[in-house]
């Protein structure tokens, strides 16, 4: 790299903490080709799951019986399967799935757990401790179990995997959040708005979570990827969504017998949850590194 | 309240730390008066004490220091036994706190212009944002920072530090308190703002005729604009009285101490004067006079008794055996 340039890049991540969300992002857009790849993948890839009665070719559940188990074609871009559904047409309904169950569980975790870890932080005292021993509990089950517990005890629907992977989720915001407030709750602007009888609501609401932004930002697209991951798991274990439904996972899922007759079928759904993965994952590490201030430098 | 001139009165004030080792008396027995319209500092060393009381007067003792006995009256309201909500209706209207450090006292995230605002909002969650947003343009303009209007809209990082301490005072006085508490209001900025911030508030007081604790330990500070002083140490008054009284006629040897150790232009002395030895550990305070192990004076009675605060001159005390012994 150019010498004067690297100046110029330690000297805008010197200045960086001054910047706002927007300058940091596009930052991150400039520094980190690969986390803005992601960003732009996985918006394709939410445009064409909210697009998919448009763009499939075919319908969610259309079965051919004559063209069953097809290898890719001009017709069935990524083949057929067992009864003559088109797999590209699956997939991008599979995708409107795994991406609600990736991001709303994820979305509502992340409320449940600011409020609480919002809450234990500030207030402290039994508040502080009933909480994080709830906390302490969910983290200590396997999420995995737990959601299949939740899913025999309410029968199998997405509902279900929505209530199942937000019990798992908040445990760790609330940790997180907690652990920010605590310090932030000693910092002297939270004590001079104390001093000018602001009430503690607005605190929290105005002071400390603003400040909590950049961590939970990131939190929230690294909890994505595992997300969409259990729900995968759960759709393989035959306890997620239930056919005719699509989603990735029941696709993996329905696929393994035909491992050997019918590669593709198994092949595409498994690169469509790596692809998606491997992008929330590499934002998550670039946004990271633009928003957490410690990270700088490194 | 004892006196009807005062708009604040401690009377034996004790804030103690409660750790695992032991009881620590940060406070211990401070009286205190302010008298209405004036300006009144409380000065000494590092740790001697002097944040602790005005964070007792507002309420905002960190656990595990709390208020341990004493009384805080506050326009005949009892600040010590009144209810947090109470307290915050007071504080930040009737009484608002500058803090030392401009630059982290302000929140990052927030538009200063808002942070100022939500004084006026917290108090009157009624008043109409526009109405606010005047105010707080208008209280800019009084403390002096220039563009208010733009200035409304800029992030703390945007500013230098002597106009975020002005935003912190802005944001102290748009209550119109009647007493402004300034904890080291300009120790973190540098000489030059420093004449100027004193300037502003010695400017605002007259203006509202409000009163003033300044504390600091800066015995410049406390010469420019004190009306009355307070000299603390090890939790304690040492030395009392009107500044000019104090300044001329200092008897307290810790006071007389603190001014010698003030470096002058012009006199070249091989090395600067200093108070030898250190504060006392809180813990394990001596049993005399807290200041004996460092004092040129101390006599055998300093180790075994406590002095009191005694008159030695119109309205200046001092806490000294040998009061009147070699005065400076």
């Amino acid at each position: 790299m150019d010498e004067s340039i690297r100046s110029q890049e330690s000297l805008q991540s010197q200045i960086g903490e001054k910047d706002g969300i927007g300058e940091k992002l596009l930052r991150m857009c400039r520094q980190n080709k690969l986390a803005a790849f992601s960003a732009v993948l996985i918006l394709v890839i939410i445009l064409m799951a909210i697009l998919a009665p448009v763009i499939a070719p075919y319908g969610e559940a259309e079965q051919d019986l004559l063209n069953r188990l097809q290898g890719p074609s001009a017709e069935h871009l990524l083949g057929t399967d067992e009864l003559g559904r088109d797999v590209f047409t699956r997939l991008l309904y599979g995708a409107r799935v795994s991406l609600t169950i990736g991001i709303l569980p994820s979305l509502i975790s992340l409320a449940v757990g600011v409020i609480t870890g919002l809450l234990a932080g500030y207030i402290g005292g039994a508040v502080d401790y009933i909480i994080m021993r709830l906390a302490d509990i969910m983290l200590s089950i396997p999420s995995l179990l737990l959601a299949m517990v939740v899913t025999y005890t309410m029968g199998t629907s997405t509902v279900t995997l929505f209530v199942a992977l937000s019990m798992t989720g908040w445990a760790s915001v609330a940790r997180v959040v907690r652990s920010q407030t605590l310090s932030l709750k000693e910092s002297e602007y939270v004590q001079a708005a104390q001093s000018i009888g602001v009430s503690k609501l607005v605190i929290m609401l105005r002071h400390i979570l603003p400040n909590c932004l950049p961590s939970l930002i990131v939190l929230f697209t690294l909890n994505i990827p595992s997300a969409i991951l259990s729900e995968s798991s759960l759709s393989f274990l035959g306890i997620g969504v239930q056919m005719p439904q699509a989603s990735w996972g029941l696709m993996v899922n329905q696929a393994k017998e035909f491992l050997f007759t019918a590669p593709w079928l198994c092949l595409s759904p498994c690169l469509a949850i790596m692809i998606v993965v491997l992008a929330f994952n590499f934002l998550g590490d670039g946004l990271r590194d633009v928003l957490d201030p410690y990270m700088k430098n490194q | 309240m004892e006196n009807e001139n005062n708009i604040l009165e401690i009377r034996n004030l004790r804030s103690c730390f409660f750790t695992e080792k032991g009881v620590v008396p940060a406070v211990d027995g401070v009286s205190l008066d302010i008298p209405q319209g004036k300006i009144v500092g409380l000065v000494g060393e590092s740790g001697c004490g002097k944040s602790m009381t005005a964070r007792s007067i507002m309420g905002l003792l960190r656990y595990p220091g709390r208020v341990a006995g004493g009384s805080i009256l506050f326009e005949d309201q009892e600040l010590t036994t009144c209810g947090e909500k109470q307290l915050r209706a007071i504080c930040g209207k009737d009484i608002s706190m500058i803090f030392q450090e401009p630059m982290t006292s302000l929140n990052p995230v927030l538009k200063v212009g808002r942070q100022v605002r939500e004084t006026l909002l917290a108090h009157d969650p009624t008043m109409n944002r526009e109405e606010a947003r005047r105010r707080v343009i208008e209280i800019f303009t009084q403390v002096a920072i220039p563009e208010p209007e733009r200035r409304y809209n800029c992030y703390p990082h945007e500013l230098s530090g002597g106009m975020r301490q002005r935003v912190m005072i802005a944001m102290a006085m748009i209550g119109n308190p009647k007493l402004l508490i300034a904890d080291e209001p300009t120790t973190a900025l540098d000489v030059t703002i420093e004449a100027q911030i004193l300037r502003l508030m010695k400017q605002l007081q007259e203006q509202t005729g409000m009163s003033i604790l300044i504390i600091t330990h800066n015995m410049g500070v406390v010469a420019e604009i004190c009306d009355y002083v307070y000299v603390m140490y090890a939790g304690q008054i040492m030395e009392q009285g009107d500044t000019f009284q104090l300044f001329d006629h200092t008897t307290h040897p810790y006071t007389q101490g603190l001014l010698a150790s003030i470096p002058r232009l012009g006199k070249n002395p091989e090395r600067l004067h200093t108070i030898g030895g250190v504060v006392p550990n809180l813990l394990h305070l001596p049993e005399g006079c807290s200041f004996c192990p460092r004092c040129e004076r101390a006599t055998d009675i300093c180790w075994e008794q406590r002095a009191e605060l005694q008159s030695v001159g119109a309205e200046h005390y001092a806490r000294c055996f040998h009061c009147g012994e070699g005065t400076a």
